[in-house]
């Protein structure tokens, strides 16, 4: 046995090790290392370091009630536990616990799509259910909805939900947190919990009103640590008919303005899928008058090489789901609604395809925008087509054959939903690169939002963020993490928060959430002191630390 | 004296149709561990590792892609294409992970079945070159 979980004595690990055999078998209960090396975040920074975040031991249960067993013995010995779905999330942490030492919970076995309703577009899955499982169980039925997957379809639909994932096709569905619509959950104390009209004996309506009656507590279990959730019920998309895109340009840089006003009120009235907002402004990059210009904020200038090159400022792809009728005159007011505002932007139609895609559409090559105009769309995703085909990004790759991404981290800002509040983040985001390693030169003005949930933007600081190989020494390494804390300190000082953040990074992220002296991440303490006394499930998740681990609150490589 | 020599030869007979049997046995044995491995290669490595092309023109899928730009045409860049892929290979890759593929846990394939993505892979590279 490598490591103790913190404040358990070898004795009594080894009483609740008996006690999870007896719960789910000894054949599953997981203490040797070198089965154990898969639970840790292949991508730590922390990778081999005696601060690791590793767990002690894994257990896997395959039912309710085993889940059930093991929390209750759990809180015999107040061992930590840390559960897991498909032990994904790469680039947020992976399987790894937040407090080195937790014992894993590995959800996996408990892989059963238990109820697909193509009649109310619902479903209700275990936490095992992987995008890809849930897309052959629809495709194997034949059934008519489709599902909102995320970019690598090896995770899994519930804990992607609860760890506040995202997708690409309509706003109802691509916010996979709201999708939800109701579970079922084992408390620190062992007990079963379902929400919305679950809760109600004999409903036959649980996955339809998520809510029940009184205050709904699901929103708790998402990037929290309140409860181990064993069901989740989702809404999904009943199959459209058809699927158009097309292409809208505006020329100068101010013109983004009028373009995120026009796009978001499509969005808000459900029009169209995930909107894909790009630069074509960055084939110039390697001119030395116009990057100069970019590294300056110079507007005048970089709309003068802009017009010169014969290209437009800002693009956004527009994706509409409906019938072939419908998605053409929500295609053509699009183009009436932006050229109210920029006369001269220009609206190039794009896919028209009937719906579900073939392997091959999804594959093509082909786009239809005339050059210097490309499409950035991902047809696979906006179709809820799990692959894996973005985990090119961390690997080897032509560009790359020698070195992969060792410290892969997403990290993204929320910033405000509108053309100004993205210019300004720009600014913002290039600052905090100089402030952090000075002298190193960064383009962020033309960086563009990701709307992947419809309600805000979320901007990528791709200098230090998911896309950056960086120095892969240990001492590399160390210095990443440090630019990062420094990094989203000054994220906060500046008005941004980020979504979402791997456990060495959760108490930095909750850290910038602090109005009224952390009054929220007081009241979440107080919940979590009161229905988890012992501290036992998953301490420091979402940066919220029981009683007793408190004082370990960003403990970890100070 | 003929009867000795009669069931010395049934004897044989006897034998070699067990023989038979159980080359035949496991013969049936080796198919179904190989079907069993196309099931597990398809759903847990082909995403990466298949034949597919990738998104947007792109030729090749990330694993597949990766293995062409290490090996420059030395080795096949398919796994169903190699012959040198030893089943403790195999599951050192599977379990421990290798640049950017992660490892997997046995609760999402089991050692057993490893072996049996070891022995679809094998037949895959024997009967496909």
């Amino acid at each position: 046995m490598a490591i103790l979980p913190p404040g358990v004595s070898a004795a009594n690990f080894a009483k609740a090790l008996k006690e999870f055999e007896a719960a789910v078998g000894k054949e599953w209960v997981i203490t040797d290392p070198d089965e154990i090396h898969p639970y840790r975040d292949y991508f730590s920074i922390l990778k081999d370091q005696d601060d690791e975040l590793v767990p002690s031991a894994a257990v896997c249960p395959d039912s309710v009630e085993q889940v059930q067993a093991v929390v209750r013995a759990a809180n015999k010995y107040k061992v930590p536990l840390y559960a897991i779905s498909t032990g994904k999330n790469f680039a947020y942490g992976g399987p790894a616990p937040n407090l080195r030492g937790s014992v894993t919970v590995d959800l996996k076995r408990m892989n059963r799509v238990l109820e697909v309703d193509e009649k109310r577009n619902t479903a209700l899955v275990e936490p095992g259910v992987s995008y890809m499982d849930m897309y052959r169980h629809i495709q194997e039925r034949g059934l008519k909805v489709m599902i909102d997957t995320a970019d690598v379809g090896w995770g899994g639909l519930m804990g992607n939900a609860l760890d506040r994932g995202i997708g690409y096709t309509l706003g109802p569905y691509r916010d996979h947190s709201n999708a939800c619509t109701g579970m079922e959950v084992v408390l620190p104390n062992g007990e079963l919990m379902r929400t919305g009209m679950g809760a109600m004996p004999g409903s036959t309506s649980w996955q339809d009103y998520k809510y029940g009656f009184g205050p709904d507590p699901s929103g708790l279990f998402a990037q929290g640590n309140y409860g181990i959730v064993v069901k989740m019920g989702f809404r999904l998309m009943p199959m459209p008919e058809h699927w158009r895109t097309g292409l809208i340009t505006v020329p100068r840089r101010r013109d983004f303005i009028a373009l995120v006003d026009m796009v978001n009120y499509l969005t808000d009235l459900f029009v169209i899928g995930e909107p894909i907002y790009s630069s074509p402004l960055n084939g110039l990059l390697g001119d030395a008058a116009f990057r100069r210009a970019a590294l300056d904020f110079n507007e005048a200038e970089m709309d003068r090489i802009a017009a010169a090159n014969g290209r437009h400022s800002w693009q956004v792809e527009l994706q509409f789901y409906g019938s072939e009728r419908t998605t053409l005159a929500n295609w053509e007011w699009a183009t009436e609604l932006i050229l109210r505002t920029v006369p001269d932007a220009h609206c190039f139609a794009g896919d028209s395809l009937r719906m579900p895609v073939t392997t091959a559409q999804i594959e093509a090559a082909e786009r239809p925008y005339p050059a210097p105009y490309s499409s950035v769309m991902r047809r696979n995703v906006m179709h809820g087509v799990p692959k894996l085909y973005m985990w090119r990004s961390p690997g080897r790759t032509d560009d790359s054959p020698e070195t992969w991404n060792e410290t892969h981290i997403g990290l993204f800002s929320v910033v405000g939903r509108s053309g100004e509040a993205v210019l300004k983040a720009q600014k913002d985001f290039q600052d905090i690169v100089k402030r952090t390693r000075p002298g190193a030169e960064f383009v962020a003005s033309l960086t563009t939002p990701l709307q992947w949930n419809p309600n805000t933007f979320f901007l990528g600081n791709s200098f230090f963020g998911t896309a950056t190989r960086n120095d892969n020494s240990p001492e590399g390494k160390i210095r990443q993490l440090k630019e990062l804390r420094e990094v989203l300190k000054l994220n906060a000082e500046a008005g941004y928060g980020d979504y979402r953040a791997p456990p060495l990074l959760q108490d930095d992220v909750a850290d910038q959430y602090s109005f009224n002296n952390h009054a929220l991440r007081r009241f979440n303490e107080t919940v979590k002191d009161a229905i988890d006394p012992n501290g036992i499930l998953s301490p420091g998740r979402g940066g919220i630390w029981p009683k007793a681990h408190r004082s370990r609150r960003g403990a970890v490589r100070k | 004296m003929k009867t000795a020599i009669l069931f010395k030869k049934l004897l044989g007979a006897m034998f070699a149709v067990a023989l038979l049997a159980g080359a035949q046995a496991a013969a049936a044995q080796d198919a179904a561990t190989v079907a069993s491995g196309k099931v597990l290669f398809t759903r847990l490595c082909a995403a990466c590792h298949g034949a597919d092309r990738s998104d947007q023109g792109r030729a090749m899928l990330p694993g597949t892609d990766a293995l062409r730009i290490k090996y420059k045409g030395q080795l096949p860049a398919l796994l169903e294409q190699r012959t040198d892929l030893t089943p403790d290979v195999i599951r050192t890759f599977v379990r421990r992970g290798t640049w950017s593929m992660p490892p997997f846990r046995k609760t999402e394939i089991s050692d057993a079945g490893i072996d049996a993505v070891s022995a679809y892979i094998a037949d895959a590279a024997r009967t496909k070159r």
